[in-house]
């Protein structure tokens, strides 16, 4: 292939890169008085880069260490959008709490730029590329209030742990390479076909604890609650959402493109850290008071739950955790959103006895967040319910039906704590004002509130056969 | 008629969107002002609802075994919008919408905050119910199945008593916690047989060893909605805190979704498995009925004294479905009705008296009769009805069952024709306390009568109640052939 042809292929990649760098010189150029100016340049790429990853060519480039098929345009896609609306959501928030910097939006762009790379990673090298980059760029997102000592312990204890999780995906890596004889996903399966041995297994689990830690599953969560609380709002907005979609795929990159041949070992494992997320992620979230902390241990069973369709080694598996993280990431954007948009007396709500009433007070955002905890519980018609149906349809479909059957309980212990939210919300006297709710984290949640119902009811429709084929595209049956 | 289904399932819909129009385009507009509109809104649409539904019965034909009004758009992956009623269901349609209006009628002047959303939580509840009934899909009948907690548990948790969130959590939970089981079993049952229709899955053939797992993971859910002893513990609290309204509708129509869903599910599908674990739905009945009135009678509060009963008449209906036989059967659907037309309207008649002295506290009243003749008249003759006495609906559901469980199981029958007995003595003791006597306390010397709200509301229950038992074949016609078609599905099916 020609280096042109390459680089056609990696089109959105080159049109992130090129604007991340070209908006980060005229910021530096402007000041910090460019950053609205900034943040839209930054959501146009993020558009563009998404058309074009719809119509530009596919293939596989640079010696398949990048892939563009269906699977990484569907994720690509989604990814790109949900980091536009981190945009829409972080920008105006950091003009109203006076930290303005057009650093931001440029931060945000480089991350989608590593987790596009973490979707069409087809070898070891450059899915650590995109991994670092995305980490990167999160972890000064983490910290952007730094005048906060919480956002920099949050920033701090994300980059410290960070930097262990990216040892031991390393480390893993390297004992992938040494046993199987090279980086490429797909010479790692041949080699792994014709018996590579133990080694191969021992690597591929280290390197599934690294990515575990990325998309925060249990038990590689620590990090998480602390992350989530001391980070601003909007930030968490965006880090519950791309990056977790980033790190599942590349789990489906490695396991199905890497080691198809051992799906029996890794599914294993894979199951392990499924059940013990789901099961943690229900019975620790049931003691925060904080509703930051609460909604990560709520994102931690998710994941849970996504990684119960991957576990099953189908491709009705990969559709579904496809699927299911779709859904997931417009409720928890919408649900972060929300608080966002909440303040009494200039300072946010995030606890459990601040959102008193406030069905009274508020009742358009008040209904916003009952539809994501209702979602989150997975009640039907809402869209968590869905993404658990497709997720739970996957496992039974594979003899997984008792883990099926766990999952479900497990969102019964869970169901306590959004009914808790929904409880103080509607049943509870209020607390007194709010604050005027700004136009932009509202438009997001009322949006995101109106795909998780009804919207979603006919968007599975157009959703099912779009993921299907992004699920086709790792070969399996 | 096609389309008639789906029209009825959203007509309460109307009101929703109406009411939501009224605070978007009016929110400046007084308190009081909304309030009233929102009830003449939620009055119209359930009556205008009530209507509609009684369409499909008139163009109903009883012989057909199928399903009718049958209404099939391809969704998503394999799911389907899929809605059909036959004789089974038909009757459960009519009995929710028939109970609506009521419902709210009954929360006229008794609901005085928010009510706005009040009535929105209600007609939303009243759209999922019928759905519940006419979803001929397995995934689309589970939205509507689960959908419903969402509603009743904001109507037990804002507008309940005093230990509300409590009750709401306990009902939620409860209910959650069967229900997901029986997704599980819905998701694997997609699996296999590669398709959620119920009609397809009712003619699919599954495992016997399957069945058995599958039938108890619907056993799950609705059992506990039922709800069948051990599992009945929540229902008492939600309908000690619960509006009077909320109770109307917990007892009426939302008890009666377990057993549909035994007959729409259990038996026809896992006939095997029902055959299997019959006996077991015979101890289980046979105790319901026994401990439950026991428990009922020693009851200080109206409410739960009637939430026991439901539980113990609820013993009679799934005694009579496992019966297998078509007394059995024509017994447990005429039971349900009749216990959602007679416990409906008890609940009522504790409401009436709650409204005036704001407590169901047995022992606060007594004496009764001498301030309130027409509402004695009244209270005894639902009273009389859920005793089962001869001439009121209640007798014909009892009668049938145990005839029905007679060819199955004497001893199950011995056991039931105690419960009745017992039936008469907590009922009747209540009845004596609150009505009979002299009246001694001195708040009560100012309790007025039935006003004419109270008048319009019971009166058609008291025609349903004496109707349906002078004249049972209106319900038994309807039923017939759909449940001949069942139990010969079963039958064909038993051997495994």
């Amino acid at each position: 292939m020609t280096f042109e042809g390459a680089l056609s292929i990696a089109l959105p990649e080159l049109i992130l890169s090129i604007g991340a760098l070209a908006l980060l010189a005229l910021g530096a150029f402007l000041g910090n008085k460019s950053t609205r100016l900034i943040a839209s340049g930054a959501g146009l790429v993020l558009v563009v880069a998404a058309a074009a990853a719809v119509l530009g060519p596919r293939g596989a480039a640079f010696h398949g260490g990048f892939v563009q098929d269906a699977a990484a345009v569907y994720s690509k896609v989604v990814i790109y959008l949900i980091s536009a609306v981190g945009i829409l959501l972080g920008e105006p928030w950091l003009k109203r709490v006076k930290n303005s910097r057009f650093e931001y939006p440029v931060l945000i762009l480089l991350a989608a730029l590593g987790m596009g790379m973490m979707a069409s990673a087809g070898d070891l090298i450059s899915s650590y590329i995109g991994v670092e980059l995305q980490s990167l760029a999160l972890y000064v997102m983490a910290a952007f209030q730094r005048d906060d000592s919480k956002a920099s312990e949050a920033g701090l204890k994300y980059f410290i742990l960070g930097a262990l999780s990216s040892g031991i995906l390393l480390y893993g890596a390297s004992l992938i390479y040494g046993f199987a004889g090279s980086t490429r996903f797909v010479d790692i399966s041949a080699a792994v076909h014709a018996g590579a041995g133990t080694g191969v297994i021992f690597g591929v689990v280290f390197l599934m604890c690294g990515i575990a830690f990325k998309a925060s599953a249990a038990p590689f969560h620590m990090w998480t609650p602390d992350v989530y609380e001391g980070a601003p709002t909007p930030v968490v907005a965006f880090m519950t959402a791309a990056p977790k979609m980033a790190a599942l795929v590349l789990f489906a990159r490695v396991l199905e493109n890497g080691f198809p041949g051992a799906v029996k070992q890794w599914s294993q494992v894979l199951i392990a850290i499924a059940i013990i997320s789901m099961v943690w992620g229900a019975f620790a979230g049931l003691a925060q008071k904080n509703l930051k902390r609460l909604w990560a241990y709520s994102s931690i069973a998710n994941v849970g739950y996504a990684l119960v369709g991957l576990s099953t080694g189908t491709q009705e598996g990969v559709q579904s955790m496809l699927v299911f993280m779709t859904l997931y990431l417009i409720d928890v954007t919408g649900f972060f959103a929300c608080l966002t948009a909440l303040s009494r007396d200039g300072r946010p709500m995030e606890k459990f006895e601040d959102m008193a009433g406030l069905m009274k007070e508020r009742p358009g955002i008040a209904l916003c967040m009952t539809a994501f905890a209702l979602s989150g519980l997975g009640l039907p018609p809402f869209s968590g319910f869905w993404g658990k149906v497709y997720v739970f349809k996957a496992a039974a479909d594979a003899n997984l039906g008792w883990l099926a059957a766990l999952g479900l309980l497990s969102s019964v212990v869970a169901a306590f704590y959004y009914l808790r939210l929904i409880k103080t919300m509607w049943f509870d006297p209020p607390a007194g004002r709010t604050d005027a709710a700004p136009m932009d984290a509202r438009g997001v949640a009322f949006a995101a509130a109106a795909f998780s119902f009804p919207v979603v009811l006919p968007a599975l429709a157009l959703l099912d056969p779009l993921s299907r084929a992004a699920a086709s595209a790792f070969g399996l049956n | 008629m096609t389309g008639i289904l789906s029209l009825v399932t959203f007509a309460p819909m109307v009101g929703v969107v109406a009411i939501l129009a009224m605070r978007l385009f009016a929110p400046k507009a007084d308190e009081a002002a909304v309030a009233n509109s929102s009830r003449w809104i939620a009055m119209a649409v359930t009556l205008a609802t009530f209507a509609l539904s009684i369409l499909p019965i008139l163009a109903f034909k009883p012989a057909q075994t199928g399903m009718q009004f049958v209404e099939d758009l391809t969704w998503f992956a394999g799911v389907h919008y899929q809605m059909g009623v036959d004789g089974i269901s038909v009757l459960f349609v009519l009995l929710t919408t028939f109970l609506m209006p009521l419902a709210i009628l009954a929360s006229w002047k008794s609901i005085g905050n928010r009510v706005a959303e009040y009535m929105i939580c209600f007609l939303v509840l009243e759209t999922l119910m019928i759905g519940v009934f006419c979803a001929m899909d397995l995934v689309l009948f589970y939205v509507f199945f689960e959908g419903g907690l969402i509603p009743m548990f904001l109507i037990i948790g804002i507008w309940g008593g005093k230990n509300r969130v409590y009750a709401a959590y306990k009902f939620f939970l409860y209910t959650l916690a069967g229900s997901v089981l029986m997704l599980a079993a819905i998701l694997t049952m997609a699996g296999i047989a590669h398709t959620t229709s119920i009609p397809a899955l009712t003619a699919y053939h599954f495992a016997p060893g399957l069945q058995i797992w599958l039938w108890l993971a619907f056993f799950a859910s609705f059992a506990v909605k039922m709800p069948m002893w051990p599992v009945h513990t929540w229902l008492p609290d939600a309908h000690v805190e619960a509006p009077t309204a909320g109770s109307v509708i917990l007892a009426g129509v939302l008890l009666k979704m377990g057993g549909y869903g035994f007959l729409r599910f259990s038996l026809p599908m896992f006939p095997y498995a029902s055959t299997y674990f019959t006996p077991l739905i015979f101890a289980m009945s046979a105790i319901a009925i026994v401990y439950t009135s026991l428990v009922a009678f020693r009851q200080t509060d109206m409410k739960k004294l009637i939430a026991y009963s439901s539980v113990a008449h609820m013993g009679f209906v799934t005694m009579g479905i496992f019966s297998g036989n078509l007394q059995g059967v024509q017994g447990a659907i005429f039971q349900m009705l009749s216990h959602g037309v007679i416990s409906g309207a008890l609940f009522l008649c504790v409401g009436v008296i709650y409204d005036r002295m704001h407590t169901r506290e047995i022992a606060f009243y007594g004496g009764l009769v001498n301030r309130m003749p027409w509402y004695a008249a009244v209270f005894m003759l639902f009273t009389m009805g859920n005793v089962g006495l001869p001439g009121t609906s209640g007798f014909v559901g009892e009668f049938l069952t145990m005839t029905g469980a007679y060819g199955a199981s004497t001893t199950t029958a011995l056991f039931a024709a105690t419960g009745v007995i017992l039936s008469a003595v907590y009922a009747l003791s209540l009845y004596r306390r609150v009505v009979f006597g002299e009246l001694v306390n001195p708040k009560l010397a100012a309790i007025t009568d039935l006003d004419w709200r109270e008048v319009v509301i019971f009166a058609p229950l008291i025609f349903g109640a004496l109707a349906l038992g002078v004249y049972p074949h209106f319900i038994t016609g309807v039923t017939q052939a759909s449940v001949n078609h069942l139990i010969d599905l079963w039958r064909a099916g038993a051997g495994g």
